[in-house]
């Protein structure tokens, strides 16, 4: 398979008047064309840092300290103006967490999604009639399963419901041909009915269009049901990955594992203790591996050095852990 | 109060809202009870009328009509004109610890609080003392937390400051309006199994409101379905979740992302999630769930059904169920 996108070492630390935060502490991983990858993860783990820094749309007081992020073989984070504009317009889109944020509520859906479409479309801009945009957005808007899209087109974002606008910027996001759709929970604002049918809806139009995805999100079942791999993250690293089933069937690295236990099942047995301590402070985190405070597992060596994200047994599951380094 | 007897009964309670848009129906005509000592699960999509019911029962709504008992009396007014002692009696944790705690204010402030204004201490020694013990109930290291403020703690340890002035006054019955849906998954496994040590303890019996199934599942011994106002469906747990007999029900659960293929089968098949919740200011007529069910007939559209008993405790309203029960 192709490699689409591939992120190493990245290291993002944020400014502020306490002082720097360091969040992403090495970053790496990639996505080869067709691919569905998940990004599991506590709020606070440097999830949605690692895509914006992807987008290069980071906030203002971010910076990037050292990494690499290529994109067909581009070094995003080297790219001028034009083409980083050319990236976002054809290549690569995202579905934001917080629909009513997404959208301007001043205009029209109609209007929004115009301008997606005459800007990323790959005919003549200029020459585009407003009726020829205006059937194209019909025909977008029904692809998302939105009923009377006539109706949506001439409403304000606020006129409609919470679905309803996550619809609309996942139509506004695969309106025109692209190769990577980020999600970065795109449900989790959704009540659990209407989160199902706008993850069918997803998978339904990946498959469709053929595109790679990275899905982000701290509910883990969401995850499950839609990627081939998952990656787990902790405090701005990779700490685990591998095929879906495997990673949640066999968790390896001890957040993982507690991770998991945490989630109540359905089958009704009872709760894990959980995760003593918390997410550690970015201006100061531990050394060596950032979990060590809170890891009832933790060796000497786990104090002083970073462990890196190795192979076990295969090379498809990959963990971060002295614990399973062969010594 | 004796385990197994109605410590809180509610009958046919009602809440509605005059909006600029017309009346809202929060709250239709609702009935449920909750025994002494139990975990009664409320469960519905937002909007749905959960949030209102708990706080209905705390008195930060008046109902519309209908009544609240607690322990055989009519509490069914708002808590400015409720007995001191009721007050006392009853509490609540709600969903965002962050806006529920006064910033301004040290934890000792926040859960010393309710101790000062029902005078249950004399000193601020026996202050410190209580404040101290509360904290300790609630795992939280009481040395430490004393004089900070909820802005120093994460989300997990606020929610338990939260949890602490809530039993503060020892209680007999406390609303747990989302207490963790605002936490990460391995804080929410904490926070719960403190409420479930403290409710052993101190016998405690919980209205516990969530949209969250799985967690539903591993708290409350009964629970009600909420839908569009109404409770459509009472059942003990596990019965429940073995043979949930609502087509909202059933929908409800197979829309329930989950981890592993032994859930996997817990999950009704055949009922694929469509359409989305109406407006509560114009609610369809008969059954409200009609416009999404996938079971619907004439009958559901104009009448409204009526609960029927499917096994004990277990009682459901809906038409189909009632027809087919009938035939048998």
């Amino acid at each position: 398979m192709e490699l689409l996108l591939d992120v190493r070492d990245l290291c993002v630390n944020y400014k502020t008047y306490m002082g720097e935060l360091k969040v992403l502490n090495g970053v790496g991983f990639s996505v080869h064309k067709g691919e569905k990858i998940g990004i599991i993860g506590e709020s606070g783990s440097g999830k949605t840092t690692t895509m914006r820094a992807i987008l290069r749309i980071l906030a203002t007081n971010a910076v990037i300290k050292r990494g690499e992020v290529h994109f067909i073989g581009n070094n995003v984070l080297k790219m001028d103006k034009k083409k980083l504009t050319e990236m976002r317009r054809r290549h690569v889109t995202m579905i934001f967490q917080d629909p009513t944020a997404a959208l301007n509520p001043v205009f029209k859906v109609g209007e929004l999604l115009a301008d997606v479409v005459k800007y990323s479309h790959s005919f003549n801009a200029e020459k585009t009639t407003k009726q020829k945009l205006r059937e194209i957005s019909i025909d977008v808007l029904k692809e998302v399963a939105l009923p009377d899209p006539q109706r949506v087109l001439d409403s304000y974002p606020f006129q409609l419901s919470g679905g309803m606008r996550q619809r609309v910027c996942i139509a506004m996001s695969l309106a025109t041909a692209r190769d990577l759709l980020i999600a970065d929970e795109p449900t989790t604002n959704l009540d659990v009915t209407i989160q199902d049918q706008v993850l069918r809806l997803m998978k339904n139009l990946v498959e469709k269009k053929n595109l790679s995805v990275i899905l982000i999100s701290h509910a883990l079942g969401t995850v499950r049901g839609t990627v081939d791999t998952v990656y787990a993250m902790y405090a701005g690293n990779m700490i685990e990955t591998a095929p879906t089933e495997e990673l949640f069937s066999n968790p390896l690295h001890p957040y993982t594992q507690g991770l998991l236990k945490s989630v109540p099942k359905l089958t009704g047995a009872g709760f894990s203790e959980g995760i003593e301590g918390r997410i550690p402070n970015y201006i100061d985190p531990p050394t060596g591996c950032r979990f060590n405070p809170r890891c009832d597992r933790a060796l000497d060596i786990c104090m002083k050095e970073k462990p890196q994200l190795l192979g076990v047994e295969d090379d498809k599951h990959k963990v971060a852990c002295w614990l399973y380094s062969k010594r | 109060m004796e385990k197994n007897e109605d410590l809180l009964a509610v009958e046919n309670l009602t809440k509605h809202f005059k909006t600029s848009f017309g009346v809202v129906r929060a709250v239709d005509s609702i009935n449920f009870k909750v025994k002494a000592g139990e975990t009664f699960g409320l469960v519905g999509e937002s909007g749905s009328g959960k949030s209102t019911t708990g706080y209905m029962v705390m008195g930060i709504y008046t109902p519309t009509s209908g009544k609240i008992l607690f322990k055989g009396n009519d509490i069914s007014k708002h808590a400015k004109k409720r007995p001191k002692y009721l007050k006392k009696d009853l509490a609540i944790v709600f969903q965002d610890p962050a806006s529920s705690l006064n910033p301004t204010k040290t934890i000792k402030d926040v859960v010393g609080l309710p101790l000062k204004v029902h005078k249950m201490v004399k000193n601020s020694d026996e202050l410190a003392q209580r404040v101290s013990e509360l904290l300790e109930a609630v795992e939280l290291p009481a040395k430490d937390f004393m004089q900070r403020r909820p802005r120093d703690l994460g989300g997990g340890e606020r929610q338990a400051v939260a949890i602490a002035r809530a039993i503060a006054t020892n209680p007999s019955f406390i609303v747990l309006d989302e207490p963790t849906s605002a936490l990460d998954v391995s804080i929410q496994a904490k926070i719960m199994k403190v409420l479930m040590r403290l409710q052993e303890k101190l016998d405690l019996s919980y209205l516990f409101i969530t949209h969250d199934l799985s967690l539903m599942r591993n708290v409350a011994s009964r629970v009600a379905i909420m839908y569009l106002a109404q409770i459509v469906e009472f059942a003990p747990t596990s019965v429940f979740f073995q043979n949930p007999l609502h087509p909202y029900t059933q929908m409800l659960l197979s829309s329930v992302p989950v981890l592993t293929k032994e859930e996997e089968k817990l999950k009704p098949k055949g009922v694929i999630s469509k359409g989305e919740v109406p407006s509560a200011i114009n609610p369809p007529p008969g059954c409200r769930f009609h416009t999404r069910c996938p079971f619907a007939s004439e009958i559901c559209k104009t009448k409204e059904p009526i609960f029927v008993t499917a096994e004990p405790g277990h009682q459901v309203a809906c038409h189909r169920v009632n027809i087919a029960s009938q035939k048998q």
